[in-house]
């Protein structure tokens, strides 16, 4: 903090200047105590002086002393009340100007007994009969909201501020609606704004009169009601287009955000949204005109844009083409779009910008242009070919970055292309020796691995990294010990000696446990069974897809109702970088009307919908209508047994326990100088427990047990020490249970439930990995509520969906759905249709992921079916194999 | 809302602060002066966040300017609202520079007392705020009313930009189609991108509150008017060429939007004085002033050959003024030698440039410059960029091929008509970034 004391002679003689008789020395006076508060000097000794300055006709004088006030009078609460007075009779001035400033700067002083006071000015100013003081008090609600909600709402403010929005005057409209935006900001529920046909309109009327700024927070306003179905959202669409004509740019795009969100609700075949996308293009490109800082806010939107609806912008490539003096950010931002909007059509163009680019002296600009021309590769097949060819001169000039960033592309273009680009292999091992950086090394050394059998000095270039083994990072490390060992299966007979080496490299010297344990499962492999080895490791690989670094949809969509904000502009939601409530609420594209058939299956609509296209008679009355206790027996009149006794949906679960896995060795013997562990989780009542059991076979006492986890896919962590009492005498076992919390350091694991674990006692520390069933993360309250599952269903993209099969199960679905609850797996509705019982059941990890899964079924068929949908379809199998596994116990 | 807005010198010195929100504290200055000012890389984005607070900036030669937030604001609005002060400064006190910031820093309170509230932006036209805030500091009781009333209903009402009761003896417009051209040319004379960015400037002395009307050969309008009648054939084929198509065009906040987009056409009630009245942007048909050619030959590792050709496209009648050319050389040149048959040429050092400099060329010509540039050896194994050969210079026609067809002025309360007003209309064509790559 900067702040300069001000000597006591410069105090006193301001002092003396304040209490002058002549204005002008007084005003001068103030002047100076208004210019050095401005460089951060402490002058609030001067308060009862100021404050005295402020009975004056001279208008400037006094909004300098009001200045002076606004900064102080939280430090000085107890002087600023003499200040109350003039307030309270400036608000009664004949002249405008003045109420306006008095009750503006009110608002201004943070002081709860100048709040008091403030309210009855501010009832009369909000009913002023000169448009400019009504603006001025709208705002003040607002500030005297934010000092004291509460006294806001009994004062009744917020209705008079409602009345305000069909004022005559467009600006007091303009700055109520501010006013009661951001007010309902921090009453997310409270439908404050209450919008609805009739206020819209007389929106839409103030927004075709109001200053530029008030366009701008009416249509942010705007942007934010649901219109009731499509025509209405059309017309609304049809009144905000011709201020996509505005000299102000945030007018503009904040008219581009109406439009982008209503557009969601039009039907795609109707002419207008053919209309409306045209008329979208011009203006978007016109903001590439303004002041770069436009400029970069406007490219930071259209990526988004680009992202959600890439017609609109298909034809304009050009216009993203870089300039030699754009500034850097505009660069950057230019070339991810281009990439974006790269096709067949537009390639051959593309490719000759970036390749122009690549030449350029700004590094980041030119990785990324060098990156892109990979990219394109990738994206369009045709142009594959020109664009190594273009890599390929790019390495030819040597520069190192430019060289490196190519071989890393590459590598991606072989993936993507198999077995049609490796003749360049060999210029590219002339540039072995440039390398020097991870990621460049490990693609290269990817590159030799998997080409191993074409490259005649495979082994050599190879062995030449395994000089330096232990200076290399992690990622070369990596990649080096799997290319030895590809080129070892591809050319036993040369490369026995360089794959001990590495092997030993990477097991006996490496501490790292990645490196570590991948060198074991290899050296065990290979000497265990080198055809499954093979299998393994020159296991073909699945292809890279095209589209990388896309926004994850539902992202997207609650950035595109936050278009023009700071919030398209970091490409993150507003709660994780806005403090507190204001604006944490997420924001949601509007459905399309009717449109839900292209969404979910057809089953599960006739399901939820009521409908009879299943043929299922019985439930028919679907889901949403029907309360939550199901006729069970009704519907499974096969079930029987116990199933039928217990309502499902009550949640009153079976006193089965959840399912816990038979403990399995974990650290042999032989592995851990004679400790033995093994072990198992589980999870009861709500708590995550490690079980161990500790077994000492070696021939001295162990004592100083310690356990630590590495980080992992769900932050799993000790909740407290290993509570190993008394020394654990040779032979001696025994049993410990961990409680494990989830709010430890994640990183995602391969596989997802892997688990990488040391302990240490007090003869050495050990390490071993074990996988623990995801069930364990099942939460309890993961039964989702009915409608909130339909909503989620649709709105998870089907591509996400995966299917399947449990064999040889022969519990009937009652059962079944008895044993998955608990495991925490919540069927929350079940039907049959022609003898096939379909359980949908929900399920809620602790790290907050939910995970949908509809169950089939089939009476007689020891098959079932399961289909599991999540936003992090990553998670699927696991989810499977635990179901699987909990049904087969 | 806009939290706070700081004005600094290039040293980081605060010059103005303005703290509008509670949420915003004095360390606030500090964080942008030491995360911003004085860090020594290259300013990667004018957004800034640090430590949940938002920095907006932009720069003014050598002063900056910096809007502070914590809270999701409209980005565009706090940009366009920082333009938006450089000019009603710039209107008050001229160029933005540390001393008159300094000496005028009372006004500038003032001001952003008055265009900003609570984060807010207000009106802030500079015609409504120079009625009620003067350097003079106005003393309210000496305004009757009525004034009081009608500086507040124009800050608040519809036509914020016009005052009532203005009056001059001659009626008098002047109008300026002023354009920018821009291209992207490849080496081989293939143009990659090229567009014309337009402006309509007006300088309007009219009394009262005229309405006015504004007609230019917009393609569409023409060719609605021409569905019409039978004509249109005949016109074209006499003329030439006879409409545009503008691909997008933004209006002054006088012009009545709804009325463009339903009728194509551009009403208003003019702001007294200068103003700008559009913008557009053209891509299609348009008329490149100068066609630049050039040659570049590597010599051996220590001499590049240059010749550029420009050749003006253009009535020969005209005249081009203010050509300059651009060429850029090799940071390891160590001397060079030029020939051009026309005008003046340099080799700036400083520059990393050869400049060409002709006053006056007539339209249809075709001139040369050839120069031997000599290199030092280097072991720099990074290639010269080679940028592009920029050009500069102003026709005296729009190279959109834009034309003004009318300005009709209405004021149906005063005694003058259409006819009265005299009128003039300019039209300036200049380069904007006119690039050809070598």
């Amino acid at each position: 903090m900067l702040c300069f004391h001000v000597c006591a002679g410069e105090i006193f003689e301001l002092k003396a200047e304040l209490n002058s008789d002549k204005k002008e020395k007084k005003k001068e006076a103030v002047k100076k105590v208004i210019a050095s508060m401005t460089v951060g000097k402490d002058v609030s000794a001067l308060f009862p002086d100021v404050v005295n300055c402020m009975q004056t006709d001279n208008l400037e004088l006094k909004k300098l002393v009001y200045l002076y006030l606004m900064n102080y009078a939280k430090s000085q609460p107890d002087m600023a009340i003499m200040a109350v007075n003039t307030f309270v009779k400036d608000c009664e001035d004949p002249n405008p100007l003045i109420r306006a400033l008095a009750v503006r700067t009110m608002g201004c002083i943070r002081v709860d007994k100048i709040t008091e006071y403030l309210c009855e000015p501010l009832r009369k100013c909000l009913k002023d009969e000169d448009p400019y003081v009504r603006k001025t008090a709208a705002v003040c609600v607002a500030k005297l909201h934010d000092i004291n909600a509460q006294l806001v709402e009994d004062q009744g403010f917020l209705d008079t501020l409602k009345d305000l929005i069909s004022d005559s005057n467009p600006m007091v409209v303009a700055n109520a609606v501010a006013a009661l935006s951001e007010i309902a900001e921090s009453h997310p529920n409270s439908n404050l704004l209450d919008l609805n046909p009739q206020s819209i309109n007389k929106l839409l009327t103030a927004l075709n009169e109001c200053t530029e700024w008030g366009q701008i927070f009416i249509l942010d306003c705007l942007a934010n009601y649901a219109p009731r179905d499509d025509r209405e959202s059309q017309s609304i669409c049809e009144r905000v287009t011709p201020r996509l004509s505005h000299a102000n740019s945030a007018v503009v795009l904040s008219a581009v955000k109406v439009l982008m969100k209503f557009m969601e609700m039009l039907p795609k075949d109707l002419d207008y949204y053919g209309t409306l996308l045209k008329k979208l293009a011009p203006p978007l490109v016109t903001l590439l005109s303004a002041e770069p800082e436009l400029q970069y806010v406007a490219l930071r939107n259209i990526n988004l844009i680009v992202q959600k609806r890439p017609e609109i912008l298909k034809h304009e490539m050009k216009v993203f083409f870089v300039k030699y003096n754009d500034p850097i950010y505009v660069k950057l931002e230019k070339l991810d779009i281009m990439i974006r909007l790269a096709s067949q059509a537009n390639i051959a163009q593309v490719l000759a910008e970036l390749k122009e680019y690549a030449t350029e002296v700004d590094v980041d600009f030119v990785r990324k242009a060098v990156r892109a021309i990979g990219r394109c590769a990738i994206k369009v097949e045709q142009s594959a070919e020109r664009c190594v060819s273009t890599l390929l001169d790019l390495i030819q000039t040597k520069v190192n970055y430019v060289v490196q960033e190519a071989i890393v592309v590459i590598k991606d273009i072989f993936r993507k292309y198999p077995n049609k680009y490796e003749s360049v292999i060999a210029t590219l091992c002339e540039n072995l020796d440039s390398l020097d950086e991870p990621e460049a090394r490990a693609a290269m050394i990817w590159i030799v691995g998997e080409y191993a059998e074409r490259i005649d000095n495979a082994d050599e270039l190879l062995e030449s990294f395994l000089e330096g083994f232990h200076d290399e990072s992690t990622q070369v490390q990596l990649q080096l010990l799997t290319a030895i060992v590809k080129l070892f299966l591809k050319k036993p007979t040369e490369t026995q000696e360089l794959v001990q080496q590495v092997l030993s490299l990477a097991t006996q010297d490496s501490d790292n446990p990645d490196l570590r344990d991948r060198g074991y499962i290899y050296w065990r492999l290979l000497s265990t069974d080198p055809v499954a080895a093979k299998e393994v490791v020159l296991a073909e690989k699945p292809l890279i897809s095209e589209e990388t670094d896309l926004i994850e949809p539902t992202l997207l969509e609650e950035l595109i109702c936050h278009i023009g904000t700071l919030a398209s502009v970091y490409h993150k939601p507003p709660s994780a970088f806005v403090e507190g409530s204001r604006g944490v609420m997420h924001k949601r594209l509007p459905a399309r009307t009717g449109s839900l058939v292209s969404v979910i299956p057809s089953h599960t609509l006739s399901f939820f919908l009521g409908g009879d296209i299943g043929g299922s008679a019985a439930m028919g009355a679907g889901f949403g209508a029907v309360p939550a206790v199901m006729p069970a027996s009704l519907n499974a009149p096969m079930g029987g047994g116990l199933g039928d006794l217990f309502d499902l949906g009550g949640g009153v679960g079976m006193p089965l326990g959840a399912y816990i896995p038979p403990k399995t060795v974990w650290l042999p013997a032989m592995k851990a100088k004679g400790l033995e562990i093994s072990g198992t989780f589980a999870r009861r009542a709500g708590v995550i427990q490690m079980e161990l059991t500790l077994t000492n076979k070696a021939m001295s006492v162990m004592t100083d047990f310690a356990i630590q986890f590495n980080r992992n896919s769900f932050g799993l962590a000790p909740a407290g020490p290993l509570q190993v009492l008394s020394p654990l005498s040779p032979n001696q076992t025994i049993e410990v249970s961990l409680p494990l919390s989830t709010v430890g350091p994640v990183m995602k694991m391969e596989p997802l439930n892997n688990l990488q674990v040391a302990v240490k006692n007090n003869i050495d520390v050990f390490y071993f990995s074990c996988q623990y069933p995801i069930s364990m993360l099942f939460v309890e309250d993961g039964k989702m509520e009915r409608q909130v599952f339909l909503a989620t269903w649709k709105d998870i993209p089907n591509e996400n969906e995966s299917q399947f099969q449990i064999k040889d199960c022969h519990l009937n679905s009652d059962a079944a759905s008895n044993k998955l609850q608990a495991s925490n797996i919540f069927t929350i509705a079940k039907r049959t249709v022609e003898g096939q019982d379909m359980l949908y059941m929900s399920i809620k990890l602790s790290n907050g992921i939910w995970v949908l899964a509809e169950l089939r079924v089939q009476t007689g068929n020891p098959n079932y079916t399961i289909s599991v949908k999540c936003r992090a379809p990553e998670v699927s199998q696991c989810v499977f194999q635990c179901c699987e596994a909990v049904l087969k116990n | 809302m806009i939290g706070g807005l700081f004005i600094y010198n290039h040293k980081g010195e605060v010059l103005i602060s303005r703290v509008y929100r509670d949420d915003i504290g004095r360390h606030a200055v500090d964080a942008f002066r030491v995360n911003v000012i004085h860090a020594r890389q290259q300013v990667r984005s004018p957004v800034t966040n640090i430590a949940r607070t938002s920095f907006f900036h932009v720069k003014r030669s050598n002063i900056w300017l910096a809007a502070v937030t914590k809270q999701n604001v409209n980005a565009a609005m706090v940009f366009e609202f920082l333009y938006k002060m450089c000019d009603v400064m710039a209107a008050y006190f001229g160029k933005i520079s540390e001393e008159n910031i300094k000496n005028n820093f009372v006004l500038i309170y003032e001001l952003l007392d008055e265009i900003l509230d609570f984060g807010y932006p207000q009106n802030s036209e500079t015609g409504a705020l120079k009625t009620f805030i003067t350097q003079q500091g106005i003393k309210g009781q000496h305004q009757t009313k009525e004034e009081q009333s009608q500086i507040t209903s124009q800050v608040t009402g519809q036509i914020g930009w016009r005052r009532e009761g203005i009056k001059y003896r001659r009626n008098e417009l002047f109008l300026d189609v002023l354009e920018s051209v821009n291209l992207l040319m490849s080496p081989q004379g293939q143009v990659l991108s090229a567009h014309v960015s337009g402006r309509v400037v007006m300088k309007s002395y009219l009394s009262g509150m005229p309405e006015c009307k504004f007609g230019m050969n917009d393609k569409i309008v023409i060719d609605k008017a021409g569905k019409g009648g039978v004509t249109d054939d005949v016109a074209k084929s006499t003329t030439g060429k006879q409409s545009i198509a503008i691909d997008d065009c933004t209006f002054n906040q006088c012009v009545r939007l709804s009325k463009f987009d339903s009728e194509r056409s551009i009403s208003f009630i003019p702001p007294d004085g200068e103003y700008e009245l559009m913008r557009y942007r053209t891509t299609k048909d348009i008329i490149l002033p100068f066609r630049v050619i050039p040659l570049v030959r590597e010599v051996g590792r220590t001499k590049l050959e240059v010749k550029v050709v420009i050749k003006s496209n253009f009535k020969p009648s005209l005249l081009a003024q203010k050509i300059e050319v651009r060429i850029p050389t090799p940071l390891n040149t160590s001397g060079v030698q030029v020939i051009c048959m026309k005008g003046k040429a340099k080799y700036k050092a400083s520059e990393n440039a050869i400049v060409w400099k002709i006053k006056r060329m007539a339209g249809m010509k075709e001139s040369q410059i050839s120069a031997e540039i000599e290199l030092l050896p280097t072991n720099d194994k990074k290639k010269w960029a080679r940028p592009p050969i920029s050009m500069n210079f102003e026709v005296p026609f729009a190279p959109s091929g834009l034309k003004v067809r009318y300005l009709k002025v209405f004021e149906s309360k005063l005694n003058y008509s259409d006819h009265d007003v005299i009128k003039w209309v300019r039209y300036i064509g200049r380069s904007g970034i006119y690039e050809t790559r070598c």
